[in-house]
């Protein structure tokens, strides 16, 4: 017989729902997990394949636009930005400003969603429907500025495809103010709430050293106190000009811990950063041109006479987003196309988060670095010593979530 | 408890969302639909779209001189060409060549309107209609042409 106490349960690894298919092997001893593997790469969707063979440029804007579901803009934006690169275009100032207030839309939006599914994961689904009511006006508003709920089809190689005409700023304005009217309600929540305090402090801790080490990104980076955010490194678009510095938690409580909590500070403060970066930018926006070059059919000639590569590099709502472009004269596909997504750089992270952690810790520290959840549909735990094995839902692990909650009330 | 009061503010506002199409659960959803479709009882309309929404693409035939510009820029493949025979030439007149159109499966359809701002012609526009859910993708209603 087998001495070893622990058990390997297995999270993942396949959906369709993900952007990024990953399967967690978590060894436990009892509750506690002393051992965690990651294994990614399982499913590829062939869009970089689709850019390099059957789409021509213009195309590929909104095959990228598909890379992720939220983040529609930054993947577009990162894509022409290379692109951009690549031919020698330049973007005209107006556009560059409207592509800023966009992205920074997208950003609250995404932010927004985020603290809801992290509110759903521990069981306070009263935070996670007021969350979502609160969401819905930055919804109507891009609705309303780009058309779309959801896939804007703003971009365009070369600038923008839809104006900020006085109306549709006069809409942001509205939306921008009904959030900065409304942010301490929800900070009040998230950040003073009891039962959030207890779910999320000191669980789930990303050490300075650790993101450092494993190259985390975005929100997860900036909460373990490494200020990295491309807006404020590399500024493209209209951010040199707008004041834009990372946000890390201290700046909010004087202490960096790196725990979910602190994600939860820095996610928070960096929607009402953005409130106030859209309001600058809308503010200080020049008129003129919205696109270089408006004949679509030229654009196209003058892509396929292009020769060379470009990087774009974007600070996605989850982190650091990167395309790679290479143009070949003669050839209208992309002759190379490379995209990684920030979820990449923030997978590893998972490893020192769930050491030491418990099993209903899981669903909100991998919520916590905004991943897509769908991989804990399926969990099996496999109990080797005793040679049976059974299923372990993602309901029930949302259960367990829950029951941990209560007990935690009940004891303090 | 910081949610509790909130909860309670909450209870007493109108709901955020579309609100149901009739006004109390109908017995017979069928039944009601003939109801409304003979002018009976009335639906509760959901909110209308923002000006400049992209919703169902329109086509305008005639207008179209089959240059295959939006074939070339859709992101989907949704557009198909067509040729439609030739009218048959009166007495005494050459052949005529025959038209070139294009045809739009709106189920592949991405809404991202690209084609629109490609047209030469201005013959493709975006309405504001959204309900465009059918059993059969390949509908007669979801054919452009």
């Amino acid at each position: 017989m087998n001495d070893d106490p622990t058990f390997i349960i297995p999270v993942g690894p396949v959906h369709p729902a993900l952007k990024e298919p990953i399967q967690l092997v978590l060894t436990v001893d009892g509750e506690r997990i002393v051992g965690v593997d990651v294994k990614c790469s399982q499913v590829h969707r062939g869009i970089e394949w689709l850019g390099m063979n059957r789409n021509n440029p213009i195309q590929s804007i909104y095959l990228s636009e598909r890379v992720c579901g939220i983040c529609n803009v930054c993947h577009p934006y990162c894509m022409v930005m290379a692109v951009e690169e690549a031919a020698g275009i330049e973007v005209p100032e107006r556009a560059d400003y409207i592509r800023t207030i966009v992205a920074e839309l997208e950003r609250i939006h995404s932010h927004l969603l985020w603290a809801g599914v992290a509110a759903h994961e521990i069981g306070f689904d009263t935070v996670f429907h007021y969350t979502w009511a609160l969401r819905e006006e930055i919804m109507d508003t891009i609705e309303y500025v780009t058309g779309n709920r959801v896939t804007k089809a703003i971009m365009m190689i070369g600038g923008v495809r839809r104006d900020i005409t006085t109306e549709r700023a006069e809409r942001i304005k509205k939306a921008t103010a009904y959030y900065l009217e409304n942010f301490q309600k929800i900070a009040d929540i998230f950040l003073h709430d009891k039962s959030i305090k207890m779910r999320t402090r000191n669980v789930g801790i990303l050490t300075k050293e650790d993101a450092l080490k494993l190259c985390a990104v975005g929100p997860v980076a900036r909460a373990s106190g490494v200020p990295k955010d491309v807006r404020q490194d590399a500024p493209y678009g209209a951010y040199a000009e707008l004041d834009m510095k990372a946000i890390t938690p201290d700046m909010y409580n004087g202490e960096i811990v790196g725990d979910v909590y602190d994600r939860i500070i820095v996610r928070l403060l960096e929607v009402k950063q953005s409130v106030e970066l859209i309001n600058a930018a809308l503010d200080n926006m020049p008129s003129g041109e919205i696109v270089a070059e408006k004949n679509l059919v030229k654009l196209l000639a003058m892509l396929k006479r292009a020769d060379g590569e470009g990087i774009g590099r974007v600070e996605a709502p989850r982190g650091e987003d990167i395309h790679y472009v290479r143009l070949e004269k003669g050839k209208e596909p992309f002759m190379s196309w490379k995209i990684r997504a920030p979820t990449y750089n923030n997978v590893l992270p998972w490893i020192p988060m769930l050491l030491g952690g418990e099993i209903a810790d899981v669903p909100i520290v991998a919520a916590s670095t905004d991943p897509c959840m769908s991989c804990l549909n399926r969990v099996t735990v496999v109990d080797e010593s005793r040679n049976r094995e059974f299923a372990l839902t993602k309901e029930m692990m949302h259960e367990m979530s829950i029951r941990k909650t209560r007990r935690l009330m009940r004891n303090d | 408890m910081s949610m509790l009061t909130e909860v309670w503010k909450l209870m007493l506002k109108r709901p955020f969302t579309n609100r149901f199409p009739a006004k109390y659960a109908p017995k017979n959803v069928h039944g009601f639909i003939r109801r409304v479709q003979a002018g009976k009882a009335k639906l509760v309309p959901p909110i209308p779209p923002p000006p400049d929404f992209r919703g169902r693409i329109t086509y305008e035939v005639d207008k179209c001189i089959g240059c295959g510009l939006c074939i070339r820029v859709c992101p989907t493949k949704a557009i198909e060409f067509r040729v439609l025979p030739s009218e048959k030439p009166a007495e005494g007149e050459k052949p005529k060549p025959p038209k070139k159109k294009v045809k739009i499966y709106i189920s592949r359809c991405c809404f991202c309107s690209q084609c629109v701002d490609i047209c030469p012609k201005d013959c493709l526009h975006m309405s504001d209609e959204f309900l465009l859910a059918n059993e059969n993708k390949l509908a007669e209603e979801l054919i452009e042409k």
